[in-house]
């Protein structure tokens, strides 16, 4: 190129010299010509670089699953965290809810018997007055059966609900390993864009455990057991 | 009666224990993974292993093979308590051996139920040979 360039220039010097304006004329076209080819060549390079990147990119199967699949999976996954926590809280306070009004009750009852076992045991009661402590006393204990018996109850149920955070905290990990995978993802495309060629693919970690299900993300195959029953029925069908 | 119980997750692991505590069950032992938890099985002294599935080091269905694959260990009552609720997962437990399963989240009733099912059954087997 630089050669016809310069052999063009050459003549051009010698046509301008020679006064030919004719054959000047047509050494200017032809040099004209010559940039305009490279220019349409340089864009043209450009072009397919760009166009090759662009299908590399929608090659790169791994980041297409990110964007349809994971991505929109790990939202629902945190929103079902989101209402596996509130379930937990809201359990937790109606336990609480209902047992403060009980423990209150249990705990008034026995400071105004308290009371008055105090005063029979320094000989301040009338003998009638005895007669109808004996019968609260004994409503109370009967009372306190019941009552200890709900608060007890009531610990197990509170105890139980903090399972959320062992669920949650397992959904909340596979969240932080999508997340890594498209910081990577991310990190290998902007280097893309001082290299030429297709990046080198990216293996995304799964886990092999499905692990717990959260509902309209993992159970859409139908091949999930939803409660302890469907785990027995299915041990039970298989002779286990 | 000394149970093991396994979890990668330690509030589970405190959750099993009380329930197991309310249950009568107060001498256990804990493991936050099926790799700490084999040698503690292998010590001796364990008579029930309670155990997640999902843990980094060994999982739960590396250690119940494990388990079922020491002679002296063969025997042990193993109860799964996991959220892996798929159903080949579950079939997979049972064929390599687990004695109950139990899916998260539970009740204590169904704790309960399990274990005095898996404790029946010994009872029968020592029975009928």
């Amino acid at each position: 190129m630089q050669i016809d360039l310069l052999s063009l220039s050459k003549d051009l010097v010698v046509a301008l010299e020679n006064g030919d304006e004719a054959n000047a004329d047509e050494i200017l076209d032809k040099i004209a010509g010559l940039r305009e080819t490279q220019l349409f060549q340089e864009i043209g390079r450009l072009t397919r670089q760009l166009h090759d990147t662009m299908v590399s990119f929608s090659l790169d199967t791994t980041i297409t699953a990110l964007a349809e699949y994971e991505i929109p999976d790990a939202k629902e996954r945190l929103q079902y965290v989101i209402s596996m926590t509130e379930q937990a809280a809201n359990q937790t306070l109606t336990v609480v809810e209902d047992l403060l009004p009980v423990s209150e009750q249990l705990s008034n009852q026995s400071n105004c018997l308290s009371a008055k076992w105090g005063r029979f045991l320094d000989k301040e009661m009338p003998l009638k007055e005895f007669k109808s402590m004996s019968q609260e006393i004994s409503a109370h204990f009967e009372h306190s059966i019941t009552s200890l018996e709900l608060i007890h109850q009531g610990l197990n149920n509170i105890l139980l609900a903090q399972g959320f955070q062992d669920i949650t905290g397992q959904i909340i990990r596979r969240v932080i390993e999508l997340v890594r995978n498209v910081e990577s993802s991310l990190v290998k495309m902007i280097s893309i864009s001082g290299r030429k060629g297709s990046p080198p693919p990216l293996a995304l970690e799964h886990n092999e455990l499905p692990g717990p299900v959260v509902p309209g993300v993992d159970d859409k195959a139908h091949d999930v057991a939803t409660n302890q029953d469907d785990v027995d029925d299915l041990l039970s069908s298989l002779g286990f | 009666m000394k149970i093991l119980i396994v979890d990668d997750f330690s509030t589970m692991r405190r959750i099993v224990k009380n329930l197991l505590k309310d249950l009568g069950f107060t001498n256990t032992l804990e493991a936050d993974d099926g790799k700490s938890a084999l040698p503690i099985l292998e010590k001796g002294g364990i008579d029930f292993l309670v155990t997640d599935w999902n843990m980094p080091g060994m999982t739960g269905l590396d250690l119940l093979k494990a388990v079922r694959a020491n002679p002296h260990l063969a025997n042990l009552p193993v109860l799964m308590v996991t959220a892996e609720a798929k159903r080949e997962q579950i079939i997979m437990a049972a064929q390599a051996g687990v004695n109950g399963y139990v899916i998260k989240p539970f009740t204590a009733a169904t704790l309960k139920e399990k274990i005095e099912k898996i404790f029946e059954r010994i009872d029968h087997q020592d029975k009928g040979s």
